[in-house]
């Protein structure tokens, strides 16, 4: 049960312990991260589970595919650093991991 | 406020919502949450998907668990029917007799299967999907050797067709009108999925009627058509629309129609009583009329509007209606509504299953249906929610930029 910070743009913060396999997306749902509304459920289809995630848990986190890299490019508030948080699976390893959330959720 | 009681009565993604934003606008009074099937609320949408392809676990369709509502003190009662509501005494009856007292009503109540009017159709081996006890019973009659009838070709029964197929079934679609989706897309989108599911071996009919559902020891074992066919079938499934549950809302006084009516504000037109999801009739953005959308963006949305006019607090800013389907390994995407759009645009090629129409009317984009084209659904919903004139020449030429275009209409 690896601990996730989530940060909102306003600096609150919401630590919790997520399940490995869950997204992160579902981990932020499942504990009602306010700014995370996965409209979708996970499709990639919506864009509403964008998160920052520093570049230095990219290892971690892996890189966006196609398919999302197409849905962030015209997501609110983009940055090098944004993902769809429903599309990073949980690992044992993301113990600490720190999630900031884009001002407009 | 803090000592109010809010009763949801339903259990779906917009009972979910609407609890959630409460407790997340800070609302402390009492919540209860009253759901008629034996589950507390899930995901619908993989449900005719990765659930049905059994990809999904089950424990993972649920959007909360049971912990979260202990914590954030909702009571999710479910196996429970309201019969009645009774505005003036604000209070709620179950089919049992059981009184629930509330300062504030919301119906979420959802929708239900539209039935086939027809003998046979309530063989056991006969199905409709829109719950999970439905894809539970569904999913030992698909596989391999096996053959299912599917009456509707709307996203429901396409769907299906596509999981069963993938998992061997011999699927055969039955669709009364001249096309598929022939309700909610255009002619190119409909010919697009006819083509793509032939290719992987469904057997599509279209302006095909049933005549018999044949049955045997209760159990359907073929289709007659009105051509006079006889197919076999193992399992059929039903997929030929929805019916909002308006009934218990319209029998205590509340405004119906196709719907209960409510403002944009989510309010029915009796005070403290909302309506959100499948069963409300409200305002849709951006094209200023009243429709009923059957959507998880609908849900989302309008239980969000419920959850702040309980509370007292702006409504929150709308969006163009959204929706999409997967299918294989194409993902549609749809922006607004195209239903009666007077000119159109396809940008990108079809031949490569990465695609996009644009529906205009009055010069204004109205729509888009993207396949596997993500930006220019993105890009649609922008423009859409804008009202943009946008000149459809610029949306068909693929080489010229959608962020630019987008940047034209901020």
């Amino acid at each position: 049960m690896p601990k996730i910070l989530f940060m909102s743009h306003a600096g609150e913060e919401h630590s919790i312990e997520a399940k490995v396999g869950d997204s992160l997306m579902e981990a932020a749902v499942k504990n009602s991260i306010a700014g995370i509304d996965a409209d979708c459920g996970g499709a990639c289809a919506c864009a509403t589970c964008h998160v920052y995630i520093d570049s230095s848990y990219s290892a971690l986190t892996g890189t966006p595919d196609d398919m999302e890299q197409s849905m962030l490019d015209f997501a609110d508030e983009v940055q090098p650093t944004s993902r769809l948080s429903c599309q990073i699976p949980i690992t044992e390893e993301m113990e600490g991991i720190v999630v900031r959330l884009p001002e407009s959720q | 406020m803090s000592d109010a009681t809010v009763l949801i009565v339903g259990a779906g993604q917009a009972a979910a919502q609407t609890a959630t934003s409460l407790r997340q606008g800070g609302f402390e009074g009492k919540i209860t949450i009253l759901g008629e099937e034996p589950s507390p609320p899930y995901q619908r949408p993989p449900l005719s998907k990765a659930y049905l392809k059994g990809e999904l676990e089950q424990e993972r369709l649920y959007f909360k668990n049971a912990e979260w509502y202990e914590s954030q003190n909702i009571d999710v009662l479910t196996n429970i029917t309201i019969s009645s509501v009774d505005a003036d005494s604000m209070s709620a009856t179950t089919q049992s007799g059981k009184i629930f007292n509330f300062d504030h009503l919301v119906f979420a109540t959802g929708s239900r299967n539209r039935t086939l009017p027809m003998e046979g159709a309530q063989l056991e081996n006969v199905f409709g999907l829109r719950n999970l006890v439905d894809v539970d019973a569904l999913r030992p009659h698909v596989g391999p050797d096996k053959n299912l009838v599917i009456i509707g070709a709307g996203y429901i029964g396409l769907e299906t067709a596509a999981v069963a197929q993938t998992l061997g079934t011999h699927v055969t679609v039955l669709e009364l009108a001249d096309r598929v989706l022939a309700r909610v897309t255009s002619p190119i989108i409909s010919a697009f999925y006819e083509d793509l599911h032939r290719r992987y071996g469904v057997n599509i009919k279209t302006r095909c009627s049933t005549s018999s559902i044949n049955g045997k020891d209760g159990k359907a074992d073929s289709v007659t058509l009105a051509s006079g066919e006889t197919l076999p079938c193992d399992a059929l499934l039903i997929g030929i629309g929805i019916l909002p549950n308006i009934e218990v809302a319209a029998e205590a006084g509340i405004k119906c129609e196709d719907g209960i009516l409510v403002d944009e504000a989510g309010r029915t037109n009796i005070p403290h009583i909302y309506a959100a999801g499948d069963c409300a009739k409200r305002f849709i953005l951006p094209y200023g009329r009243l429709g009923r959308l059957e959507s998880v963006h609908n849900a989302i949305e309008q239980g969000k509007q419920v959850a702040a006019a309980i509370m007292g607090k702006p409504a929150p800013k709308l969006d163009c209606p959204w929706f999409w389907s997967d299918q294989y390994n194409i993902k549609l995407q749809i922006a607004g509504l195209s239903t009666d759009y007077d000119n159109f645009v396809i940008r990108g090629d079809s031949d490569n299953e990465k695609f996009a129409v644009f529906y205009f009317k009055d010069d204004i984009l109205i729509a888009a249906d993207a396949i596997n084209s993500a930006p220019e659904f993105m890009t649609a919903k922008r423009l859409i929610t804008a009202k943009a004139k946008v000149p459809p020449e610029w949306l068909a030429d693929s080489d010229r930029s959608l962020k630019d275009i987008a940047a034209q209409f901020k």
